[in-house]
């Protein structure tokens, strides 16, 4: 019970992590992007052959990973969205669509469907035993890295100027520019920050799940968006108290209804929220000017 | 607060405003303490109005004086948080925007709202959707029913067409029209729903002298054939003062003054409310 | 009534394509110039051009995107496939048996498509998209955990395994879980599944030629007119997505019964991006461009076997590109400039 629980919080700081970049897009580019997910993927990717190939030490090896993915990020955006910044949104989530799938399809040419054994990068930090429950190493990591993250982007943007600059944009694109804020470069910044995160989530990921495929990122993208959802899109907590509670459903209904069925159950609590309450648990109401 | 204007029975819109000929006739809408709040911003408070079956009124008033907000709370698109409506007596309280156009109040869009990809015909054909009589399985079948509405809904939206001249641009997609064109069709097609009430959200917008004067006249030809009544939010005030029987004037989301076209002229919180006050024009 | 005329000419020349493809087809097969991989193409790619044309319905003509449709078309296969085994005895007509599956499956996948359909339908846009996706996954790993089958006594059902089913010793397992429908018997042939493309062509174009299409395509322009149009805007996506729904079902029935075994993994998410693929290519609302692209990109993959490695990566490229082009400003003025110029120049050459 105890295990679960700690196993379900784990798993869902890293959704919180993941769910943080699609829930810091839709707020300001009002888009899914669906690719966000595998850009987790090349994050693991980018971290397993730095260590494994070549025998990097872990820390570059994730800042590596961080720095690719946040340039892949802003490349994305910059040849695929912009130009449809005024496009319908069907428009975009295909294209998004597109995008997720190239990644996926360019990570099969280049490292074919063989499942990598990741390494675990995270082996130097000890595992705890607390009144006879067993923490794994990763899950420590996993939750204070998402602590860390959580706190440093609230800070960034209510403190900074480009944060604050991020919130303008995501009220009013319009009234932002009139304002002198360059929306271009906010939008470039948040995909660079959702980016950057996804990364860290990919080794997250990878190190508690060590299985890595060109598809890793797709399932705990969709969960991810789910968890955002859940906790109310745009809204920084709420991705964090959205992405923990999916992370503890999904454990508990892995442990005590079925392994096979504990997407469909994921899935289905987005489906509830969506009904009973679209907003997310912490999220405000948008509704179209007329 | 609220409670307070719930105990208030007495019905606040006078009468005495409404055309002699519709007087003896129940009023077709009734707004009655209409209010709406956006997060404790009052948008439009305590907004009163009756208008008469026939009777074409004019809403007007500064920008961002809650003109627009009226239009939505009579159709809905807003839900009100105070007061009632009463659509030909008829309470509309809990009823969406696709019931109350059923219940007969049908509007334009001050950013004109066609449905851009079907062509002028569909357009008006949409809006004759409910007054359209076959089903799924007839469409499918092609039925003689299906091919008999059809057809009566061809010579409707023409004849409808026909009012603003627009019969011969009935095959056009309705986005390629010119500005002026798409503006006569959304009356159009709120035309072709069979109104009881028509909302005009600012008609002559982007029109011409010639043009405008060309609106008029059809305005009052629409009120008197169909025998409805009408609405408007104008600002262009050679329209409104030269087809309006009476006429709200709002600012900041209240009433400020209502009567017919020259005491609007005349009253003096009116005039402040668009030119500013003396005071200020000094300085 | 010129684009009434045109749109009918519209809907012929989807049916004179059909009927072509057909005649070819059926004629290369008499003659025996047809590959063996080729004809044994020839149901699938019918299965996904009637795929395209129901997904093209929700995409182009309702305007929602849908992620999930081969969900439907599992949930139409896996009834046809349990429909056809189970009247196996009672029903020797194999075409007949095979019509009762189509219907079965179609209807099937319209319930999904209702109980789906009801809750979501009141979303828009992404959300829509997003929710379509997990029921996708959710009929998946429903059907991997189903078991079905058959005895005397009728059917028999289980989430648990195929021994839980208890079934009598002539009894046989129709659904296997993850394993999938087994032992079905082959009964689709290629002229039933043109007839049944024609008939949904005629569905289709008579749907959307009628006050119904015109008030669905009015939500696709514009919802909030659409209300104040008196269009009931949720009944109205209703109808789009279950129509869509069952004729997604029949092809699945279409598409399962034309094997001896189908597995529920055959349908997920990829599938669904195929028909999108599908659909995009074609045109968005083009039904035309639908029908040639399934086909054609079904057919492609078979004949340049070679490049199968890149052609996922080749679809997500031209689904990104088409995206772009057909929907930026600056693209789409530049092609509206060339499309004018093409045809000011057929207008000279008809005047000299």
């Amino acid at each position: 019970m105890l295990t679960n629980l700690i196993n379900g919080i784990s798993l869902g700081s890293v959704y919180a992590i993941i769910a943080l970049g699609y829930t810091m897009v839709y707020g300001i580019a009002k888009m899914l992007n669906f690719a966000h997910g595998d850009v987790i993927m090349i994050g693991g990717y980018m971290a397993f052959c730095t260590t494994s190939y070549l025998g990097w030490p872990v820390v570059p090896s994730i800042l590596f990973a961080v720095v690719v993915c946040t340039i892949l990020g802003i490349v994305v955006e910059k040849l695929a969205y912009k130009p449809l910044r005024n496009a319908t949104s069907l428009a975009v989530l295909i294209t998004a669509i597109g995008v997720s799938y190239f990644l996926q399809n360019a990570a099969l040419l280049i490292w074919t469907s063989n499942p990598k054994a990741f390494p675990n990068l995270v082996a130097s930090i000890p595992s705890i035993e607390l009144g006879g429950v067993r923490i794994a190493n990763t899950a420590i990591v996993t939750v204070i890295a998402n602590l860390i993250i959580m706190v440093a982007l609230t800070l960034f943007t209510n403190r900074t100027k480009m944060g604050k600059a991020m919130k303008a944009v995501s009220e009013d694109k319009g009234a932002a520019q009139l304002m002198g804020i360059n929306v271009d470069r906010t939008i470039s910044l948040t995909f660079a920050i959702g980016s950057g995160l996804a990364a860290i989530a990919g080794v997250l990921l990878c190190s508690a799940y060590p299985t890595l495929m060109p598809t890793t990122g797709a399932m705990p993208g969709i969960k991810a968006f789910t968890a955002a959802v859940f906790g109310g899109i745009g809204s920084i907590p709420g991705a964090m108290l959205g992405g923990i509670l999916l992370g503890i459903i999904e454990i508990f209904a892995k442990a005590y209804v079925s392994t096979q069925l504990s997407d469909a159950i994921v899935f289905a609590v987005l489906i509830i929220v969506l009904i009973v309450k679209p907003t997310g648990l912490l999220g405000k109401k948008v509704s179209e000017k007329v | 607060m609220t409670e307070k204007k719930e105990t208030k029975l007495v019905s606040v819109p006078s009468t005495t405003m409404i055309p002699e000929r519709d007087i003896n006739k129940p009023l077709v809408l009734e707004a009655i303490h209409l209010g709406i709040e956006f997060g404790g911003l009052k948008a439009v408070e305590e907004f009163n109005i009756g208008i008469g079956a026939t009777e074409i009124a004019g809403l007007i008033g500064p920008n961002g004086a809650g003109k627009t907000t009226i239009f939505n709370l009579l159709t809905k698109v807003y839900q009100p948080t105070h007061g009632m409506i009463l659509l030909d007596g008829k309470d509309t309280a809990g009823m969406n925007t696709t019931q109350v156009n059923k219940e007969g109040i049908a509007r334009t869009f001050q950013n004109i709202r066609l449905f851009d990809k079907l062509t002028v015909e569909e357009n008006v054909k949409v809006g004759l959707h409910n007054h359209i009589n076959y089903h799924v399985p007839a469409s499918i079948l092609r039925t003689p029913k299906y091919w008999k509405e059809e057809k009566k809904a061809h010579m409707r939206a023409l004849e409808l067409l026909d009012i603003f001249d627009m019969a011969d641009m009935a095959d056009v997609p309705a986005a390629s029209l010119p500005y002026g064109a798409q503006r006569r069709l959304e009356i159009v097609r709120a035309l072709a729903t069979e109104p009881k009430l028509l909302l005009l959200d600012e008609p002559a917008a982007g029109m011409n002298p010639a043009e405008t004067e060309e609106l008029m006249n059809n305005i009052k030809k629409i009120r008197d054939e169909f025998q409805i009544a009408i609405m408007l939010i104008e600002h262009d005030m050679n329209l409104v003062m030269g087809i309006c029987e009476s006429i709200a004037v709002l600012n900041f989301g209240k009433v400020i003054a209502k009567g017919t076209p020259s005491e609007i002229q005349n009253n003096p919180q009116v005039i402040e409310a668009y030119l500013g006050s003396r005071k200020e024009e000094k300085a | 009534m010129k684009v009434l005329s045109k749109l009918s000419k519209r809907g012929f020349l989807n049916y004179a394509i059909v009927i072509a493809f057909y005649l070819v087809f059926q004629i290369l097969s008499v003659t025996g110039n047809l590959s063996s991989s080729l004809s044994g193409q020839l149901i699938p790619i019918v299965a996904y051009v009637i795929m395209a044309l129901a997904l093209n319905l929700v995409v182009g003509i309702s305007g929602e995107l849908s992620l999930g449709h081969a969900g439907f078309m599992s949930v139409g296969a896996f009834t046809g496939a349990i429909v056809a085994t189970a009247l196996q005895a009672s029903v020797p007509n194999g075409i007949l048996r095979l019509v009762i599956a189509i219907i079965f499956g179609a209807i099937f996948a319209a319930l999904m498509g209702v109980v789906i359909g009801i809750p979501v339908l009141r979303l828009n846009g992404d959300y829509l998209a997003i929710v379509t996706l997990a029921f996708g996954e959710i009929i998946k790993n429903l059907l991997n955990c189903l078991y079905v089958g058959v005895d005397g006594k009728g059917l028999h059902f289980s989430l648990t395994d195929a021994n839980s089913m208890n079934l009598e010793a002539d009894g046989i397992t129709i659904l296997n879980g993850p394993m999938g429908a087994l032992g079905i018997t082959k009964i689709s042939t290629f002229t039933s599944g043109i007839i049944l493309l024609l008939i949904v062509l005629f569905i289709i174009k008579n749907l959307v030629n009628s006050r119904t299409g015109r008030a669905i395509m009015a939500i696709r322009d514009n919802r909030i007119a659409a209300e104040a149009t008196g269009i009931n805007v949720t009944k109205y996506k209703l109808y789009a997505f279950v129509t869509s729904a069952a004729l997604a079902g029949s092809a699945g029935a279409l598409y399962a019964l034309n094997y001896s075994t189908v597995v529920p993994k055959k349908f997920d998410f990829n599938t669904s991006i195929l028909i999108l693929v599908f659909v995009v290519l074609g045109g968005i609302g083009n039904m035309t461009g639908s029908i040639i692209a399934a086909a054609v990109l079904t057919i492609l993959p078979e004949l340049l076997r070679q490049f199968q490695d890149y052609r996922m990566l080749v679809y997500a490229i031209v689904l990104i590109l088409v995206m772009l082009i057909t929907n930026n400003e600056k693209a789409r003025a530049t092609m509206v400039m060339l499309r004018k110029k093409i045809s000011r120049g057929k207008g000279k050459e008809a005047q000299s």
